[in-house]
């Protein structure tokens, strides 16, 4: 029997065309919707970077972004949200591997990295709000704290997830929509994360050179 | 401070006798059906079979009943404002005061575009896509339910605006600065953001359900290439959805800001752009137009190949075309504004790629042409609505690249001959489309046909009404009448407007007839009674089972093995003489629980997008808090699925069986 023969019969009866394989797993349909609402996100949050990037020379006479960004702190908070992100990648190993206490601490590592880098967000905004440079001061400070805030906002609806996240884990244990949920939620934290990482370039450190 | 926020009791216009009239028609008429579903007890079944349903064929029909209702609230809407511009000419002002046309005309755009178009178009999705694909629902069922009722939380507020406060002043697009907290003060333009708002989320998440239903869980063998056009068309309206809609969330969001916390990024002052509200929006509003056309195209697809008994011609140009619009529909979006100033480059790259979507749209025409060459064509209601739609939208579809010729544009925009064109692509394309699917489907959703001869009648004041209305209307724009106009000075406008009032009047005759044809079909339904489940002679899927189908749609997943399945198995079936007996034993089906979680979010949003158009807070707190706590009480629920029991399956099957051969 020659070669070819061989690996066309495989081909038609043994490995089905994927598309043609039938409804998929639950697992993958829910990561799947999930992948395609956080695409939809990402797409919002384009708007919000080509409004940034129209604006970000709209400061009508007020403050520009070289004049009020602290680099040392922004890269801290970048720290913190990176450091987060993997802290939450080992959270899903452990979940994974369904070591409940290991995700308990691994989660509250998250959690509290994603605290400190909303903490220090929130005290640049305040400090800029201080000396006046408020979302109201010129169309470049609307578009800078709609976009960073939008983020931060994010942030803050992860923290939330993740505490009940955790309360179901508690509860209901690592049950298969549990660990779904936990899957999602993971994707969902990394894509801050590169949402961040734009976020930073174009903000930050476009913003001081210019 | 004042507990009830900016509202008072001078929100409720008591001195204009229209509005007051028309609000204690709506009220009266909602009392009267809430009264009679009340002393007949039907609150129960409602509460558990319709409102909490997750099943897609349910959802779909409430889909296509509340486009329905806001199709009679949109269209009195044209009415009024035909009935005023024919007469307000000279120095006669009509009987509408400014204020109130202004209104009407941006809750008319709104209206028709947000909550009759998308919902005929998304309820027809959710009705046929799953039976079509094989399967037994969409990807994600409660979301579903979600989406269903978050559009019509958008709808209620829209509608609550004609009582209580006022609606947007500023056209269906809301263009800053007029938008403004500076130029519009009233509560017209919040309600119209909060309702696009709380139902572009709803929207967003079908695109979602759907994109993920279509990639993910096709039946056995449906490749991709066996689909049936619908579901193609299914698919990229709904992957534009998810591209587009979130730009308008933004958008939106970013004009919410500007009012209510004072930002500065669409306004005159402080290097806000208005120009940029204008991009982002039809970033969004352009491909929305081709994810209200492109499903409709489907449905033309699938009836031309039904009715003409043969293979849709040319599927495999017809996939490539709707998948190429889908991408170009994004590229276009400079075309509503050419007059911007961008410069002649710009203006040509959007006009050439204005010009250059009329290509897939020409092959397709070209496609259903020869769909129906050569076939026996049963002349059937919705091949008349096909039929009609294809020699209109190819003259509007002209009237289209006529528009993308910058030079012209500049001549006729904003004038009313861009109101006959965009009509006249939406009409016969969406509409008609929508009309059609739901004559074609509506068998398969209950059971019975439609009357054919008040189809016939309202095909027919729908097609020549349409042409009296619109047609005169391109001639004024010619003759420089631009948009939106109260009262005009021009006299020789006058019998133009008229014959297009009388227009209007011929198309009322159409809805009327088919308010007619649905009381007379279910009156008559016994003698309209489909048995067979397959009353066109069907080639797709969503034949092959019951109508009404089962909760679980197929009591098998079908195997499919090429393109038009069900035909083939059909065929198959005739050259073997008798059917395959059916040898394999049933088993239990989980299907998804009803969940009352997709209403009670509603009455929720409905709460927040209220209090904060008037500016409420506590109760935004409350309706925000609300909504996250029956979020968690979803979260937290025990049983997700209930098990349909294979006894229950073989009843259905074999009754279904025995009626289809007795």
């Amino acid at each position: 029997m020659n070669v070819a023969v061989t690996l066309d019969e495989i081909r038609q009866e043994t490995l089905p065309i994927t598309s043609e394989a039938g409804p998929a797993p639950k697992r993958i349909v829910v990561a799947y919707g999930f992948w395609v609402f956080l695409l939809s996100d990402i797409v919002m949050f384009s708007a919000l970077f080509a409004t940034y990037a129209v604006l970000v020379n709209a400061t009508a006479g007020g403050p520009t972004g070289a004049q009020l960004f602290n680099q040392k702190i922004v890269a801290i908070e970048t720290a913190c949200l990176l450091a987060s992100s993997y802290t939450c990648g080992l959270m899903s190993l452990a979940s994974g591997a369904q070591r409940v206490d290991r995700t308990y601490v691994l989660a509250l590592v998250t959690f509290a990295l994603g605290v400190a880098f909303l903490a220090l967000e929130l005290r640049e905004f305040v400090g800029m709000i201080a000396i006046g440079a408020t979302p109201q001061r010129s169309a470049f400070l609307s578009a800078f704290f709609t976009l960073v805030g939008c983020h931060g906002l994010h942030v803050t609806a992860g923290l939330v997830w993740l505490a009940v996240m955790m309360a179901q884990v508690a509860i209901r244990g690592f049950r298969p929509n549990v660990l779904r949920r936990l899957l999602c939620f993971a994707l969902f934290w990394h894509t801050l994360d590169i949402i961040w990482v734009w976020l930073f370039t174009v903000v930050y450190l476009m913003g001081v050179h210019s | 401070m004042n507990l009830l926020g900016n509202l008072t009791w001078s929100a409720i216009p008591f001195d204009q006798p229209i509005v007051m009239g028309a609000s204690g028609g709506v009220i009266l008429g909602i009392g009267l059906i809430l009264g009679w579903a009340t002393l007949k007890g039907y609150w129960p079944y409602l509460w558990r079979e319709w409102l909490t349903s997750v099943d897609h064929k349910r959802i779909g029909v409430m889909y296509l009943v509340l486009a329905m209702l806001m199709l009679l609230r949109g269209f009195s809407d044209a009415i009024m404002m035909r009935a005023q511009q024919a007469v307000a000419a000279g120095g006669a002002q009509g009987y509408l005061p400014p204020e109130h046309f202004d209104q009407i005309f941006s809750a008319h755009g709104t209206i028709m575009i947000f909550f009759v178009a998308m919902p005929l178009v998304i309820g027809l999705m959710n009705f046929a896509v799953p039976l079509q694909l094989g399967i037994r629902d969409v990807a994600f069922p409660t979301l579903n339910s979600v989406s269903l009722w978050l559009t019509a939380s958008g709808i209620l507020l829209t509608n609550v605006s004609l009582l209580i406060g006022e609606f947007a002043r500023t056209g269906w697009v809301a263009y800053p600065p007029l938008s403004e907290l500076q130029f519009s003060p009233g509560v017209g333009v919040d309600y119209y953001l909060w309702s696009l708002q709380i139902s572009g989320i709803g929207t967003l998440l079908t695109g979602i359900n759907f994109v993920t239903t279509i990639l993910k869980t096709r039946a056995p063998g449906m490749g991709y290439m066996r689909m049936p056009v619908f579901c193609w068309t299914a698919l990229a309206s709904n992957l534009m959805i998810v591209a587009v809609f979130p730009v308008l969330t933004a958008t939106l969001a970013m004009l919410l800001l500007d009012r209510y916390l004072d930002f500065h990024f669409f306004s005159v002052d402080a290097g806000g752009n208005p120009m940029m509200y204008v991009n982002l929006f039809w970033v969004w509003g352009h491909p929305e137009v081709y994810i209200l056309v492109l499903p409709a195209f489907g449905i033309y697809s699938e009836v031309s190949a039904t009715f003409s008994g043969k293979p849709l011609f040319g599927y495999r140009s017809m996939v490539a075309a709707t998948m190429a619009i889908c991408i170009l529909s994004c590229l276009v979006w400079l075309h509503h504004f050419f007059t911007m100033g961008a410069g002649a480059n710009v203006n040509a790259f959007f006009g050439i790629a204005s010009m250059i979507i009329a290509v897939p749209t020409g092959v397709k025409i070209f496609n259903w042409m020869f769909t129906m060459y050569g076939g026996r064509v049963r002349f059937a209601v919705p091949v008349l609505w096909t039929i009609g739609f294809m020699v209109t939208f190819v003259l509007g579809g002209l009237t289209g690249v006529l528009l993308a010729v910058p030079a012209v544009d500049w001549q006729v925009h904003n004038s009313v001959f861009l109101v006959a064109h965009f009509h006249h692509v939406i009409i016969p394309g969406v509409v008609f489309g929508a009309f059609a699917g739901y004559v074609y489907w509506f068998p398969k959703a209950f059971g019975f046909k439609l009357d054919e001869r008040w189809g016939r009648r309202a095909f027919w004041c729908w097609f020549i009404g349409f042409h009296v209305a619109f047609m005169p209307v391109y001639w004024v724009g010619l003759l420089g009448m631009t948009r939106r106009l109260q009262h005009y000075d021009v006299l020789s406008w006058q019998p133009w407007l008229v014959v297009a009032a009388a227009g209007v009047v011929v198309i009322l005759a159409g809805i009327v007839c088919q308010a007619v044809q649905l009381a007379v079909s279910i009156r008559g339904r016994e003698e309209l009674r489909d048995l067979t489940g397959d009353p066109w002679n069907g080639r797709t899927l969503e034949w092959s089972t019951a109508s009404p189908p089962p909760a679980w749609n197929f009591a098998f997943l079908p195997n499919v093995a090429g393109r038009d399945s069900f035909w083939t198995a059909k065929q198959r079936a005739h050259t073997a003489q008798a059917e395959p007996a059916q040898t394999r034993a049933y088993q239990p089906i989980e299907m998804p629980k009803n969940s009352p979680i997709g209403f009670v979010n509603a009455f929720f949003a409905v709460v927040t997008g209220f209090a904060l158009i008037w500016h409420i807070w506590w109760m935004a707190a409350v309706g925000l808090a609300g909504a996250f706590a029956t979020l968690l009480v979803f979260a937290f629920r025990d049983q997700e699925e209930v098990e349909i029991p294979a006894a229950q399956i073989a009843q259905f099957e074999s009754r279904h069986h025995a009626e289809v051969m007795p």
